[in-house]
């Protein structure tokens, strides 16, 4: 027998099973903490999905105990429940689903997610996993105990009856496995649910710890997100291979049909373009099309004008609802939002949506928070390998007023990040859906949006520095001016200096400041006006006398009034203008407050405003 | 007194220039040098490093300004009011506790008050000690054959730095004018950075075999002890040699008696001997005499690095040496010598090291 003819007998084919239980890293249960919340991250995005499909407004309990050396992860939900004939397929046959062929979005897409929480189990503890279901007030709770047989990816029955379970409806897992519970910060239970929170404000989450403490999840509005609804895929970004499996295997007749049943957002006048473009009949048979005439079908579709691809099929969170759920999850000062219009990868549409909360009780020393989502599922792991943080760190953050030492990595200062990404179709980096695949498509979508929330959070901080530099000069002015000028005249024994003029400049108003003298028997007045601020300030100047002025500069107008003489300028004065006025009156002359009229009081030191 | 008058004199001049500046309209504004190794230029006149020309400005216009010149004047009323009008004195920490009453103009840290009494120095051309301004700690200690009187506050006092002390030796005060040099037999000074070296010349007789004034100048010297090794440079007319570990702190060390520090630039006219030189440990010395090394930290590299761009060891002999460092990782104690021998340093180190700088015939 020849070598080759020997190599061939030990070919076979790999079950998925098989290839998971050698793998089981590429799944996302690579750690023992990680391996439960990858269990419960799977479970609860069922759940998720399953609700929604539903029209339900999810309420779910997730319970993990201590089982001697195992752990015991339960998962609860109101959701429609499944049929009995799928139950052991959706538990314990992998690439089992009813999403991945379908072009919309969803959490869990190629069905292996829940089946590989069941295999891990069955694989560390040994123990099947427990399933409930039941589809109706009126209908019985099946129960179940399913292992996945990994050599043919099948799933085993080994119990299956009726149950007593008190819920109208719903699907509840038990699964037991090994593993470890920590409770960070982040990479945790916890943190993964608080932030599944974050992201689906409609849904109310139950925690149960192995110590028995409980955290509730609260919903934030009983509004469900809008359905998601199937498309077809968008011409913009398709590949080659792609068009010429879809031209190959179409069920239509001509290729003008073919163009416009087979993708979205084509109409009849793009067909008829495309063909032009492509120099192709539309009554040609798409099975006829050959390698030279797809590629210019796929030339043509470039450069035409498509629309968007119709955004029923995503089903994004809102940017009243990213704000509501910001604030509720953290105290803040303010947050701000950017949703990004549709736009495709290679014939997915997607849309990007950021939210930036800033200030309250968030660390203010260290680098900002992120928090990244993907069809509303939080991602926790390998946060530096994500499209999300990458776009992050390649913003100029100091352009919009974030810290960013050496514009490397994130900025610093009190902000959380969460940027959101729906898509018919998320790339992972990894089949453990950790990381958001860096395609220059993504990147620069979630790049303008992070821009947008920054200038916003630029224009905040502007014009809250402008309320914090007024309050820190009246700090000046108020307390600390005063008490140098009290010390200096405790030093020298005299009188405190006068601080007016200096107040005036500080505060950039308006100084007005009246000097009498005595001389030759008469008074001599001079009023110094000074213009301190950065604007031509126009206004009138009244100065009431007990009896009238002689040689008055400039020269007033004067109105007789019952107990005297109200004399008045018409004055504007540039910035940093000074202006002076002298008169002279008689000795006894009464004089009141120079009054100033026709600004605003708050910029004029030394004279009533009215 | 007529020294507490002019002290006093200063800073009432101080307190009338903002007086008038508030008078005159003027945003009140205190200039200072800036005291970054960027702005010290050497001056050929006094052969030292002094501030240049750089300056940046206290005003009113902000909060931190503003309350730096409110603690400004708080302490310009305390040395005048306490101080000099009562002829008494408090140290550095007194005064930074003495603020504790100032409400707004109170110190966060005694280092924020030092800095404002080395302004005050600045603004004035004084030295705090005129200010009656004592440091916590007195100065560092003399051995040698060396005779001084010393007016204490409970009279004058005369002894020898060999014969009227213990092993520990003489103390420098903390305000050096107070001493007088009486007679000497010494030929050379020698500061030194480590009590170990210090007591081990002392053991083995140096001071006596090579006529030598030992200081002991524990590590960054104060004041008191780069007046007094300037005093004896200057009135004895001695050579100062300067013998420290080999490391980038220890340069600084040296540099802070032979060229002036950077903080207290403003008095490198009294304080810096410039004529001093530097003894060892040199990092060519590492090599030549193989002592065993530690190696450099990243902060000693970083600060290495700095002393390359620093204006007062731009001079051929500290580049090729900080060179030498930087190519060797390695730096050296002085009690690296005991390795070869207690007496190895005295008897045959050291008498090598000052034959080749040429100070021992």
């Amino acid at each position: 027998m020849e070598i080759a003819e020997e190599l061939a007998k030990q070919q076979r084919a790999i079950s998925v099973a098989e290839f998971f239980e050698k793998n089981r890293q590429i799944l996302g249960f690579d750690s023992a903490p990680r391996s439960i919340i990858t269990c419960v991250k799977e479970a609860v995005d069922n759940s998720l999905d399953a609700c929604e499909d539903a029209g339900i407004l999810p309420d779910i309990f997730v319970q993990i105990k201590r089982k001697g050396d195992y752990f015991q992860v339960i998962v609860e939900d109101n959701g429609p429940g499944i049929i009995a004939e799928e139950i052991p397929r959706v538990f314990a046959k992998m690439l089992y689903g009813s999403r991945f062929h379908t072009l919309r979005q969803s959490r869990g897409q190629q069905g292996i997610g829940i089946s590989a929480a069941v295999l891990y189990g069955q694989l560390t503890s040994g123990k099947p996993a427990k399933v409930i279901s039941k589809i109706g007030p009126n209908r019985p709770a099946l129960y179940y105990e399913l292992i996945i047989n990994t050599a043919k990816n099948e799933p085993e029955i080994l119990h299956k009856g009726e149950i007593n379970w008190d819920q109208p409806r719903g699907t509840r897992i038990e699964l037991e496995m090994g593993g470890s519970y920590v409770r960070s910060r982040r990479q945790s239970v916890f943190g993964y649910l608080k932030n599944v929170a974050i992201v689906n404000p409609h849904t109310r989450i139950t925690l149960v710890e192995p110590d028995g403490n409980t955290e509730l999840f609260e919903r934030a509005t009983e509004t469900l997100p809008k359905k998601a609804y199937a498309i077809q895929p968008h011409p913009s970004g398709i590949e080659l291979g792609e068009l010429i499996r879809l031209l190959r295997y179409t069920e239509r007749k001509k290729l003008g049909v073919f163009l416009k049943e087979t993708f979205s957002s084509i109409g009849s006048i793009a067909t008829q373009e495309i063909c032009k473009l492509a120099d192709l009949e539309p009554d040609r048979s798409p099975q006829s099309i050959n390698h030279e005439e797809a590629k210019r079908i796929l030339a043509a579709f470039k450069n035409i004008k498509v629309k968007s691809p119709p955004i029923d099929c995503l089903s994004p969170i809102g940017e009243d609802l990213i704000k509501a759920s910001l604030e509720k999850e953290f105290k803040l000062d303010f947050v701000a939002t950017a949703t990004r219009p549709v736009s495709v990868f290679s014939g997915n549409p997607f849309l990007v949506e950021v939210g930036l909360g800033y200030g309250g009780e968030l660390d203010k020393e260290g680098r900002i928070d992120i928090i990244r989502f993907a069809n509303r599922v939080p991602l926790i792991y390998q946060q530096g390998a994500c499209a999300i943080t990458h776009a992050a760190e390649s913003i100029p953050w100091k352009n919009y007023s974030l810290a960013h030492s050496n514009s490397l990595g994130l900025p610093t200062g009190p902000a959380v990040l969460m940027v959101h990404i729906a898509s018919t179709n998320i790339p992972f980096t990894s089949e453990s859906k950790d990381a958001i695949a860096d395609l220059p498509d993504i990147l620069s979508e979630i790049e303008l949006a992070l821009k947008e929330v920054g200038r916003k959070l630029r224009r905040y901080l502007a014009r809250q520095s402008v309320l914090s530099e007024r309050s820190e000069k009246e700090e000046i002015i108020r307390k600390i001016l005063p008490s140098i000028a009290k010390k200096l005249s405790e030093i020298l024994g005299e009188n405190e200096p006068d601080i007016s003029s200096v107040v005036a400049k500080i505060m950039g108003n308006l100084l007005i400041k009246r000097v009498v003298d005595q001389k030759d028997g008469l008074l001599s007045v001079k009023i110094d006006i000074e213009n301190h601020s950065e604007l031509i300030r126009s206004f009138k100047l009244h100065e009431v006398l007990s009896q009238g002025a002689s040689s008055v500069m400039p020269e007033a107008k004067l109105i007789p009034m019952s107990d005297g003489y109200d004399h008045y300028w018409k004055l504007s004065l540039s910035p940093n203008e000074q202006q002076l006025i002298t008169y002279q009156v008689r000795l006894g002359t009464k004089f009141s407050e120079i009054v100033i009229e026709g600004i605003e009081p708050e910029v004029v030191t030394g004279a009533r405003v009215i | 007194m007529a020294k507490i008058e002019l002290a006093q004199d200063k800073l009432i001049d101080l307190a009338r220039s903002l007086f008038n500046q508030f008078q005159e309209g003027v945003v009140p504004y205190i200039a200072l040098p800036s005291r970054t190794k960027n702005n010290i230029e050497y001056s050929i006149e006094d052969d030292v490093w002094v501030y240049g020309g750089q300056e940046t400005l206290r005003s009113v216009k902000t909060v931190r300004g503003a309350k730096t010149i409110l603690k400004t004047v708080h302490m310009a009323e305390l040395l005048i009011k306490e101080h000099l009008q009562n002829n008494r004195g408090s140290t550095l920490r007194e005064i930074y506790y003495i603020s504790e009453n100032w409400k707004m103009a109170k110190f966060h840290e005694q280092a924020e008050s030092d800095r404002l009494i080395e302004d005050l120095e600045i603004l004035t051309g004084l030295q705090r000690e005129d200010f009656h301004i004592r440091p916590e700690e007195y100065g560092a200690a003399v051995f040698g054959p060396l005779k001084i009187k010393e007016q204490t506050r409970r009279g004058e006092r005369e002894l020898h730095c060999q014969e009227d002390v213990g092993e520990a030796g003489y103390k420098i005060p903390f305000n050096v004018d107070n001493v007088k040099f009486l007679d000497h037999d010494a030929k050379i000074v020698i500061a030194i950075e480590t009590g170990g070296m210090y007591a081990r010349l002392i053991e083995n007789g140096f001071d006596e075999e090579f006529d030598a004034l030992l200081v002991h100048i524990k590590g960054q010297p104060a004041r008191s002890t780069r007046r007094i090794i300037k005093k004896m440079n200057e009135e004895l007319n001695l050579p100062v040699v300067v013998f420290t570990d080999g490391d980038p702190w220890s340069y600084r060390i040296f540099a802070s008696i032979a060229y002036g520090a950077i903080k207290s630039a403003h008095l490198s006219e009294q304080l810096v001997t410039p004529s001093a030189s530097f003894l060892g440990v040199q990092p060519s010395d590492i090599v030549k005499y193989d002592l065993s090394t530690d190696t450099l930290t990243d902060q000693d590299i970083h600060a290495l690095r700095n002393e390359l761009t620093d204006p007062r060891f731009k001079t051929p002999y500290w580049e090729r040496q900080i060179n030498l460092q930087l190519e060797l990782k390695g730096k050296a104690e002085q009690q690296a010598f005991a390795g070869k021998g207690l007496d190895y340093v005295t008897k045959t180190y050291l008498p090598e090291r000052l034959s080749e700088m040429g100070l021992l015939k």
